[in-house]
């Protein structure tokens, strides 16, 4: 019986891949909960795009400020040595190359790290493309969550991306419910599988050819309960 | 003597014309110059462009403006949030024109307009649709996409203060787009929740200077 992750615990897996120092933004939508889970002895300045620098998720009970919200529009809190900037001047940090991470949700990712995050061509409803071309070039690394497969079971790790581009070869590392996969100069090369999952069964759900890393590891994380239903924006 | 105040919303925003292009500032409903939009709104201009980030939440502030049929066309990278109601009725009607501009190149390109560039090359968007029908430029073996710099004929901000000078001061995120529009257009107009003494603001902390300026009012702002 395959273990697979919930939400809760693949942002724990990206919190915990993420090096104490890092300066890091989160998309909105999964993405987001990656900061409910950074190991308290790490020093990781998250960014959001409206102008944050060193946010951190509002503690239980604290009040709302409607002025103090991060890149979904949620309510947030700023960590001491924090900072506010204005627009210009964060995107300048993104597309600059002086972020360390970006952590995106997908919709496909290719075999050559093409990222397609943004629009499902059969929608009706207006493109909304926000940060994400943005983050997708500019950060150092792209990391990527998204559920392994979708819900038909069709896989989001492909050998080439149907839907409309974010960016092209920009993904260096996917964390899925049962994988972890890295993108290398040789392919995309498994890291970790949950228990129980064998590597014919992961390649089986895959578009992408994969290869199994000599020292590959079980991916563990602790239990942990899914998350609330969260909103969407940015 | 300077003195860039001015009595009221209505009064702010009197004379911008049918068919302006007008930058908002705000992300979401927190920074937005919702009463400057509803006064804008209640002139029931017409054919404007509006430069900003989200297609409004609620009938109020830039979703009042769509709902009065002041807009035209939407620059914007997020038009659907919470509460976008009266966008996604007027697009999917067909009734309003939508221009799909990654957040960062909005910034860019605003940012751009305000310092004399009237084009750039950004690698965002590269190899994606929004790159469509753009001039494309390798620069060190890697692709970037040619913008072109927006310029507004004026532009909505609102601050937390700002002085007859027209300095101005935000309040935590609520900073966001509004210090950009604020330096892209002839005519910027900001809405402050309090007016203060020229000199009580710290120069050290002066976010927008004056310069960029050109009427403050003083409003109460219902929400954030």
């Amino acid at each position: 019986m395959t273990k697979a992750l919930n939400r809760n615990q693949m942002a724990w897996r990206v919190a915990h891949d993420i090096p104490d120092g890092s300066y890091v933004n989160l998309g909105v939508g999964m993405p987001l909960a990656v900061v409910n889970f950074m190991p308290k002895d790490r020093d990781i300045v998250f960014h959001s795009e409206n102008g944050l620098l060193g946010m951190r998720p509002l503690e239980k009970g604290e009040p709302e400020d409607p002025e103090l919200v991060n890149a979904g529009k949620r309510p947030v809190r700023m960590l001491p040595g924090g900072a506010f900037f204005h627009h210009a001047d964060s995107f300048l940090m993104i597309r600059g190359g002086h972020l360390d991470f970006a952590v995106l949700g997908a919709y496909e990712v290719a075999e050559n790290g093409d990222l397609a995050n943004w629009r499902l061509p059969d929608s009706k409803d207006a493109p909304a493309v926000g940060g994400a071309m943005d983050l997708a070039y500019g950060a150092k690394k792209v990391l990527v969550i998204c559920e392994h497969n979708a819900k038909d079971g069709a896989p989001k790790i492909v050998k080439q991306t149907k839907l409309p581009l974010t960016g092209k070869e920009c993904v260096s590392k996917i964390f899925t419910d049962v994988a972890v996969i890295e993108r290398t100069g040789d392919g995309m090369v498994v890291r970790e599988m949950v228990e129980g999952m064998g590597f014919d069964e992961l390649q089986d759900r895959t578009g992408a050819k994969l290869r199994l890393a000599n020292d590959w590891k079980p991916l563990e994380v602790p239990d942990l309960p899914e998350p609330d239903a969260r909103r969407k924006g940015s | 003597m300077i003195d860039k105040r001015v009595e009221s919303a209505e009064a702010a925003v009197a004379d911008i014309k049918d068919g302006a292009t007008v930058l908002i500032g705000g992300f979401g409903m927190t920074g937005e110059p919702r009463e400057l939009c509803n006064a804008l709104a209640r002139r029931k201009v017409r054919h404007l462009t509006i430069v900003t980030n989200n297609a409004g939440s609620g009938e109020f502030g830039i979703g009042y403006l769509m709902k009065e049929g002041c807009v035209d066309k939407i620059v914007c990278s997020f038009p659907r949030v919470f509460g976008s109601t009266v966008f996604e009725e007027l697009y999917a009607a067909g009734k309003l024109e939508l221009e799909m501009v990654p957040q960062g190149t909005i910034a860019e390109r605003v940012r751009a307009g305000a310092a004399g560039i009237p084009a750039f090359y950004t690698r965002t968007s590269w190899g994606t649709p929004l790159a469509e029908g753009k001039e494309i430029r390798e620069f060190d073996g890697k692709g970037y996409v040619m913008e072109r710099a927006i310029k507004g004929d004026a532009a909505l901000v609102k601050a937390s203060k700002g002085d007859r000078w027209g300095n101005l001061v935000y309040s935590k995120s609520m900073r966001n787009f509004n210090p950009v529009m604020a330096m892209g257009a002839e005519l910027t107009i900001a809405q402050v929740s309090e007016i203060v003494e020229l000199g009580a603001l710290d120069p050290e902390h002066v976010v927008t200077p004056g310069i960029f300026v050109d009427r403050v009012v003083q409003l109460e702002a219902k929400d954030a």
